[in-house]
């Protein structure tokens, strides 16, 4: 399968076809927050007035995408979100416990359910075509390529477009704060790594994707392989799953010419990567991501969005730290991602 | 590309490929559908709702025309004389005592577990530790039941000691999330192989059923345990309040003069297994998911069009997909919610693809309310139940049938009727729109 474009809204300058991470904003405190685009390129502006921020930033993405790869009507639209439409739920909330139940309009609530982006791509697009959304914290947007894979896999579709949405808002952020998510006090993202304390840095994007079952001219990469694995018992397990999975696609660690972890900069986290670091993973090169984007479920999203762009330009950029050898020629990439040590997944890309 | 793109998570477990997934089933030769293995077959039901605490109370219901709609017991809200809903008859107190699951967590997960437990017992699956099992859910809110009352105490300033946003006991909204509701299930079921959470509104459990057994046909999971959940909720119920398609009397859908919907809770929950392991059952399954169809109907975010494109394309799709006519359907369990705008989108629908000759349809909703993402799970059970007994639900207080429309739901509860085939519809906001087909082998 062929990741064909890519349309991408995050924290970093990764929107409007700019040149691939050649200057990377440096943010202190702990919540990195996208940088929007100018909506009008993409969306006609009445309906960006009606729109909240999480579905702007969706379908933008969107649209970026599917310009990209020329396609006017994908076959499927498939979004993962593990927190969905965070602003009018909170703003629905609000209303409702402030007038006791009283005096409320639907705007929000309309716009609260977790199938809103889609939804609305499908209907700026008069996209009659299978439309899904899935919702499962750290696999939401796994669970959406893989819905997207078995589509192409069955002829149901030769190309869809999958994406992955996750905002933070002021409430999610005070309440995620109140759990531990977070570190505490002043923080550059830039030195996230070189500190080591409790908590990460929010984080929240927009990545879209157009997967083909068909070459073009332009594509990005091959995506191999996915898996998904729930609470692994130790770290030996999470060693086996991915040493399976590289099995199950016949190719060994040594053919693998980088790796991008989702390291978080969280020492609870980052446990897991570090062991690996220097256990099978020890001859590899290896980069991470979430200094760049931040911590939220769907950052994987963001990953698989720089590795397919790292096989298409054939570099990694010289913002990314390195660990271990750097190769010349980067034709195959794993990346090895988890969300609160419970959502673990591998995605397998290759140089087409 | 490489074969097999996704790798399953078992580490121990062996894929089941059996010499026929080469062979194709009957249905995918029609479509030329060649990479599709075996058909998938329904090996266990559970189900939940303001009819009954399990699929033979819920059976009975049906039966004896006794709705689940009246007054709020359990659950309160300032339009509690208002509105009727359909309430699980059960409090917070015995339901947890029915799960156990501590008090705590969201209704929503102690409805799913319930009705989830109850369809894998139902399958009996002796060596199911050793199959690749995976648990597909769908709801609409999550743990919006106890978010709510956390949002009262986290915007209260009154505190001295803490200010708003300070406030609130985070184990009140730790389960949020539509899928940590799942997960609270998942692992009380011990499943983990494959777990996932879907949410496109009123049709979340359709979709959750279809992926599951698209999850089988792939050869990436054995057994799927698929539908849905949602409990009552202040969030939703005035969300639908302000969209002003909540009936203030019980709910007539497909009635000339309908008003509205009754909003209602539940669980529904289908157990999936591959041909392979059906053929090991004691309890041979007898109903295949044969057709399913995702169409959307893009044309307004919570309102269908008039000519119900989304609800046309899902159930062609579904046909086309089950080898099928429209002639072979014996019973549409319709999606009927009892708004004006549903009922004549499905109904206009209905009329384009099965004029002349119209199978029996009724609205479940009219028995259980409209539970939302579980309504596709419980009428998917239905739908189960009409094929393996030969019956057909009522349609409850049909008074008047609608005028545009050349067809009338049926009345009355019908025994000994030759079913084969069953088509279930499930609709919801942002077009989205699923069809399932279930048929007797």
């Amino acid at each position: 399968m062929y990741i064909r474009a890519t349309g991408n809204i995050s924290p970093q300058k990764t929107f409007g076809h700019l040149s691939f991470l050649t200057e990377v904003v440096e943010y202190s405190g702990n919540r990195l927050a996208c940088i929007e685009p100018d909506y009008k390129t993409f969306i006609d502006v009445k309906l960006i007035r009606r729109m909240s921020r999480i579905i702007r930033l969706g379908v933008a993405a969107a649209m970026e995408c599917l310009q990209e790869a020329d396609v006017k009507i994908p076959d499927a639209i498939v979004t993962g979100t593990a927190y969905g439409c965070l602003e009018d739920t909170g703003s629905f909330l609000t209303k409702m416990v402030e007038f006791n139940e009283e005096l409320l309009t639907p705007t929000s609530f309309i716009q609260s359910t977790h199938n809103t982006i889609g939804a609305q791509i499908g209907l700026m697009l008069k996209c009659n075509n299978y439309n899904n959304a899935f919702v499962h914290r750290g696999f939401s947007f796994e669970s959406a390529l893989l819905d997207g894979m078995m589509l192409l896999q069955e002829k149901d579709a030769t190309n869809v477009l999958i994406g992955a949405i996750d905002e933070i808002t002021n409430i999610s952020h005070a309440i995620l704060s109140r759990m531990g998510l977070y570190k505490n006090g002043p923080v550059s993202n830039l030195e996230m790594y070189k500190t080591i304390s409790k908590g990460t840095i929010a984080g929240e994007g927009a990545a879209f994707f157009l997967l083909a079952n068909e070459p073009s001219l332009n594509d990005y990469a091959n995506l191999d392989g996915l898996k998904t694995f729930y609470k692994p018992e130790n770290e030996k397990e999470v060693e086996n799953q991915i040493l399976s999975f590289l099995a199950a696609h016949s190719i060994s660690l040594s053919d693998i010419d980088l790796i991008i972890t989702g390291k978080n900069g969280d020492t609870i986290s980052d446990k897991i990567y570090d062991h690996l670091t220097n256990g099978i993973f020890n001859n590899c090169s290896i980069v991470h991501y979430k200094n760049l984007c931040g911590e939220y479920p769907t950052a994987s999203s963001f990953a698989l969005w720089m590795g397919a762009n790292i096989i298409k330009t054939g570099a990694v950029p010289a913002a990314l730290e390195y660990t271990g050898n750097k190769k010349d020629e980067i034709k195959n990439i794993l990346i090895y991602n988890h969300y609160q040590q419970t959502h673990h997944s591998l995605f397998l890309i290759s140089a087409c | 590309m490489r074969d097999g793109f996704y790798t399953p998570s078992p580490l121990s477990k062996t894929p089941i490929i059996s010499e026929e997934r080469v062979k194709c089933d009957v249905f995918c030769q029609i479509n030329n559908n060649t990479i599709m293995g075996n058909s998938v077959f329904i090996a266990g039901l559970g189900a939940i709702s303001a009819i009954g605490n399990n699929v033979a109370e819920c059976l009975d219901s049906l039966e004896s025309g006794k709705a689940g709609m009246g007054h709020m017991h359990f659950f309160d809200s300032l339009h509690r004389d208002k509105l009727p809903v359909a309430e699980v008859k059960i409090s917070n107190e015995d339901l947890s005592k029915l799960s156990g699951l501590p008090q705590t967590k969201s209704r929503t997960a102690h409805l799913s577990l319930i009705a989830a437990r109850e369809a894998i017992n139902d399958a009996c699956i002796e060596n199911i530790a050793s199959l690749r099992t995976g648990f597909i859910s769908a709801n609409s809110v999550g743990g919006m039941d106890k978010s709510e009352k956390f949002f009262v105490e986290f915007l209260s300033g009154n505190s001295k000691s803490l200010p708003a946003g300070r406030q609130g006991k985070l184990r009140g909204v730790v389960n949020h999330e539509c899928g940590s509701v799942t997960e609270l299930v998942a692992d009380q079921l011990g499943i983990k192989d494959y777990i996932t959470t879907i949410s496109t509104a009123c049709s979340s459990s359709a979709n959750a059923i279809f992926f599951g057994a698209r999850m089988i046909k792939n050869n990436f999971l054995d057994v799927v345990v698929a539908g849905g959940t949602d409990a009552l909720t202040k969030f939703t119920l005035n969300g639908f309040k302000t969209l002003m398609i909540l009936d203030e009397k019980l709910c007539q859908p497909f009635d000339d003069n309908r008003r509205g919907l009754n909003l209602g809770e539940g669980a529904g929950y289908v157990v999936l297994v591959s041909e392979k392991v059906a053929a090991t059952l004691k309890k041979k399954p007898l109903v295949t998911l044969s057709g399913y169809c995702n169409a959307n109907d893009a044309y307004h975010q919570t309102a269908s069009s008039p000519d119900g494109t989304g609800s046309f394309l899902a159930m062609s799709g579904a046909l086309k997909k089950a080898g099928l006519h429209p002639s072979d359907i014996d019973y549409i369990n319709l999606h009927g919610t009892g708004t004006q705008n549903n009922d004549i989108a499905e109904g206009t629908a209905i009329k384009r693809l099965f004029d002349p000759y119209f199978p029996k349809m009724s609205s479940t909703k009219t028995f259980t309310g409209h539970t939302l993402g579980a309504c596709g799970g419980i009428e998917a059970v239905f739908s189960v139940l009409s094929l393996q007994h030969g019956i057909i639900y009522p349609n409850l207080r049909l008074e008047t049938a609608m005028h545009d429309l050349p067809f009338t739901v049926e009345t009355k509860f019908i025994k000994n009727y030759k079913v084969k085939h069953v088509l279930s519809n499930s609709f919801g906001f942002g077009g989205n729109c699923s069809s399932l087909i279930f048929s007797k082998v």
